[in-house]
């Protein structure tokens, strides 16, 4: 064939496949908004499910969303207080050693572990150790979910601190964990954020990990060791029911998910330019 | 020599495989500026770094030989290696502040040294600011991010910064090579002010600026000793040819 | 200042100690389920349970075969159509896209990484079952319908078909990132020794930077693979979860995931039912480990050849 030709066939396919793998996000996001505009409106965010809610009655998901905020707010911290440690210690302290590599593939095996099985083994051990679901378990699978996300980001932006900066810490007399916990750690303050954005992302929108593990409720959360609804499963047992009218707040559930998942990512796009006040470049 | 402020003995680093500094053997001058020339990648920043042990950081680097500091040997196991960087200071090539305000730039290694009062940090800070030459200019700032100031303040705040922890020995690699004329002149009259005070080491690829400067010289080549001695001497009548092609600017 | 390098010493131990026991988590988890999956291990032959069909569990039969070639289908198709498309598009943003181009692209694609599956799962009943129901089966089916593989005997939507469209939106964002990475590490010396010789920019990427990036390539599809493998809402709520085996992209399918994800839980009361489930969760965590182990060990040596 002659080469220009293909070499316009291919471009065509191209832009033609990003096309669209782009217009099948706006196919989503419009169907989303288009179905769940119509049915979102102030009940529906301000109150818990009343009797009879699920065959049509009064009441709106302020449940679910509370519940989703918590479970996803309790795994990012854990999951912070876990990942900070992993991150300064592979990039800090423990350099390329057999050590390190090990940590790393693990973690990220750990990132392809399907959310059905951190559910399922988190339901485990929760039997083992005769706790029912509640917003703890919730939490610990959500956080066994983000850990890897979040230990990943945080890894790559600590990796960006320049070496120089780092010797400037220790030729005054600096610790390794000073240099982490002061230079480090506020260099990396814009990464850091984004990465606990994008983790709490990710841990709001999953369902299969809190399916057995959180349970689901139409209270709001009151305790640790209480079920909490969640925004995802709140779409999935509305959409199941055979009600109409039921089905439509799946549709404004759904709605609300994704403008929190849209709003943190448009956080993270802001982040990049703020907070970075110290930061060296 | 009368009295050394560092002696290094048979001084060898490795880099994996790579040997740069080849069994080096030289006392430096207390309260003088010594000046380490040689072509580039003859070794200069790893002599630099190897007299605060910074060159450990490198992944694979071995050391053997001994740097004594007023005749403590600084790689003996038990001594403490935070105690050590805080006795040589060191102002690095291009000025890296810290992410954080002008102030706590300063007040840094104060506090990591455990000076805790707001009166004797605020007087730290100035004290230091002052010797350095920047306080004058940054004086309505103190609380602004450092990444605000211009290159040359950053370095002179290195300075300060570097001071601040009361090193004895001043160690220097290129610190003016990023700067511009004036800046770099600045910086250049607070080390000869400052020697009253402190043993200086400046790494320099400028032969002028070590004349200008330098009161000893040390000449390394392919990481190894050439030659070395008061820089008089060395300029004026130095010993070994390839000393006198480098002074010629033949390499 | 022996409390300041005490305390260095005490934070890198601890420190160590979590980020040893994190690296553990996927072994312990592989390790719980095993034991809890080991009544039905020891009940039953292996081979009976992947490759028997017939699944009553009240009755203690436990065939997973259906279940297994109905993931497997349902993850075979999704690749099949997000392949060429993720490759392609990540081609483009590689090679061809501008800076501006890019830095629009690919926050959208992120974005298309974040969107919850639920969401997807939702937009998949909303949009892409009534779709197929009304349209794409019926047309089909009556064009192309005397090939098994695409007649259209059911007529709900609910069909591989419909999860496999859902799965492959959810794997673009994950083979197209991964892959333009990894077309970017190609070196660009390359790229300008075969344009020099007055090759198009097609055949530069054809010849040079497909078959250097080859390995790399193959890890984003294994990675777009697992994801899709072990995917689990989104499918469960369009692929109808028939438990019988998919002859047509038309037909229902019962995916492992959803198997799980219906009725774990729920049936504690049935013997070995439990462990069955916790038996398939091993069995998806296997192979899942197995293909991102793979893939990992292959990104790493082409992304760090090249930096
Ligand atoms: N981190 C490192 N790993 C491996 N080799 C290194 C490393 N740093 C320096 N080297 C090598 O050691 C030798 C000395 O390097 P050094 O940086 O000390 O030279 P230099 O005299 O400071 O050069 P310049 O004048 O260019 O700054 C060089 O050959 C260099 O390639
Ligand atoms: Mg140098």
């Amino acid at each position: 064939m002659d080469k220009r030709k293909e070499e316009l066939i291919f471009q065509g396919l191209m832009i033609a496949s990003a096309l669209i793998v782009i217009g099948s996000l706006v196919f989503v996001l419009a169907v989303v908004v288009l179905k769940g505009l119509p049915a979102l409106n102030l009940a529906m965010l301000t109150q818990t499910p009343k009797g009879g809610y699920y065959l049509g009655g009064e009441g709106g998901i302020l449940n679910a969303i509370t519940g989703s905020l918590c479970l996803a707010g309790g795994a990012t911290v854990l999951a912070l207080l876990l990942s900070l440690p992993i991150a300064l210690f592979l990039q800090v302290y423990s350099g390329k050693s057999r050590f390190s590599e090990f940590a790393r593939l693990s973690l990220d095996v750990l990132w392809g572990v399907p959310s059905i099985v951190y559910g399922a083994f988190g339901f485990t051990i929760m039997v083992f150790l005769r706790v029912r679901a509640s917003l703890l378990g919730g939490v610990m699978a959500l956080t066994l979910l983000e850990l890897p996300i979040m230990s990943r980001a945080l890894e790559e932006v600590i990796s960006m601190v320049p070496l120089e900066l780092k010797e400037s810490a220790y030729a005054l007399g600096a610790t390794r964990l000073e240099t982490a916990m002061r230079v480090v750690v506020r260099q990396c303050l814009p990464g850091i954020l984004t990465a606990i954005l994008l983790a709490f992302g990710r841990g709001i929108g999953d369902a299969a990990s809190v399916l057995f593990t959180a349970g689901y409720t139409d209270s709001l959360p009151s305790s640790l060791f209480r079920p909490v609804a969640s925004l995802p499963l709140a779409v999935f047992f509305q959409l199941a029911t055979p009600f109409p009218e039921v089905q439509q707040r799946a549709y404004a559930s759904a709605l609300v998910l994704t403008i929190i998942v849209l709003l943190i990512s448009l956080g993270c796009r802001l982040i990049g330019g703020r907070f970075t006040a110290h930061v060296i470049r | 020599m009368a009295n050394p402020h560092i002696s290094v003995h048979n001084l060898n680093v490795f880099y994996r495989d790579h040997h740069a500094l080849k069994d080096l053997t030289v006392e430096l001058p207390e309260r003088q500026i010594t000046a380490i020339i040689g072509p580039s990648g003859c070794g200069k920043t790893t002599f630099l770094k190897s007299l605060n042990r910074l060159v450990e950081l490198v992944e694979g680097t071995k050391i053997s030989g001994k740097v004594l500091v007023r005749g403590l040997d600084i790689y003996h196991s038990d001594v403490d290696v935070t105690e050590i960087r805080k006795r040589i200071g060191l102002l690095s090539q291009r000025p890296h502040p810290l992410p954080m305000s002008i102030y706590d730039n300063v007040a840094f290694g104060p506090r990591l040294h455990g000076l805790k009062g707001r009166q004797e940090l605020d007087r730290t800070v100035e004290d230091h600011l002052r010797a350095a030459g920047l306080w004058d200019e940054v004086k309505d700032r103190l609380h602004a991010p450092a990444s605000r100031l211009s290159a040359g303040q950053q370095q002179r705040l290195c300075l300060a910064r570097g001071l601040a922890v009361e090193p004895e020995v001043l160690l220097g690699d290129e610190p003016t090579s990023a700067l511009d004329p004036m800046s770099a002149q600045h910086i250049e009259r607070r080390l000869l002010d400052l020697k009253e005070n402190y043993t200086i080491v400046i790494v320099t690829h400028i032969l002028r600026q070590a004349r200008r400067l330098a009161d000893y010289v040390i000449f390394l080549y392919l990481g190894e000793l050439v030659e070395h001695g008061p820089a008089a001497d060395f300029f004026n009548h130095p010993q070994e040819a390839r000393t006198r092609a480098y002074i010629r600017g033949e390499f | 200042m022996l409390t300041r390098s005490l305390k260095d010493r005490l934070a890198s131990r601890l420190m160590f100690l979590v980020t040893f026991s994190s690296s553990l988590i996927v072994f312990l988890i592989a390790l719980a389920l095993y034991a809890r999956a080991r009544p039905i291990l020891t009940a039953k032959p292996l081979g009976e349970l992947i490759f028997s069909s017939s699944w009553h569990p009240l009755k203690g039969e436990f065939g997973f075969y259906p279940f297994i070639l109905g993931t497997l289908w349902v993850t075979a198709l999704a690749m099949i159509i997000s392949i060429p498309l993720s490759l392609l598009t990540a081609i483009y943003l590689a090679e061809y896209a501008s800076a501006r181009v890019r830095g629009v692209v690919k926050p959208l694609i992120d974005l298309l990484a974040g969107i919850p599956s639920v969401v997807y799962g939702l937009w998949g009943v909303l949009a892409v079952v009534p779709l197929i129901r009304d349209y794409v089966a019926p047309l089909m089916g009556r064009s192309l319908g005397f090939i098994p593989l695409f007649s259209a005997e059911n007529l709900t939507g609910y069909s591989v078909l419909a999860g496999s469209i859902v799965l492959a939106l959810m794997v673009f964002p994950i083979i197209i990132s991964v892959a333009e990475e990894v077309f970017r590490s190609v070196p660009d010396g390359l790229r300008e020794a075969s344009l020099a010789l007055g090759a198009t920019r097609w055949q530069m990427v054809k010849h040079v930077v497909i078959r250097k990036a080859l390995p790399g390539v193959v890890a984003a599809i294994v990675l777009g693979f697992s994801r899709a493998f072990g995917e689990t809402m989104a499918v469960l709520m369009v692929v109808g979860n028939v438990a019988m085996i998919p002859s047509s992209i038309f037909d229902p399918a019962y995916p492992l995931t959803a198997l799980i994800a219906n009725n774990y839980g729920e049936m504690m009361s049935i013997p070995l039912y439990d462990s069955a489930l916790l038996g398939a969760g091993l069995f998806l965590l296997l192979m899942v480990l197995c293909f991102n182990i793979m893939a990992r060990i292959i990104l790493r040596r082409v992304l760090r050849e090249e930096w």
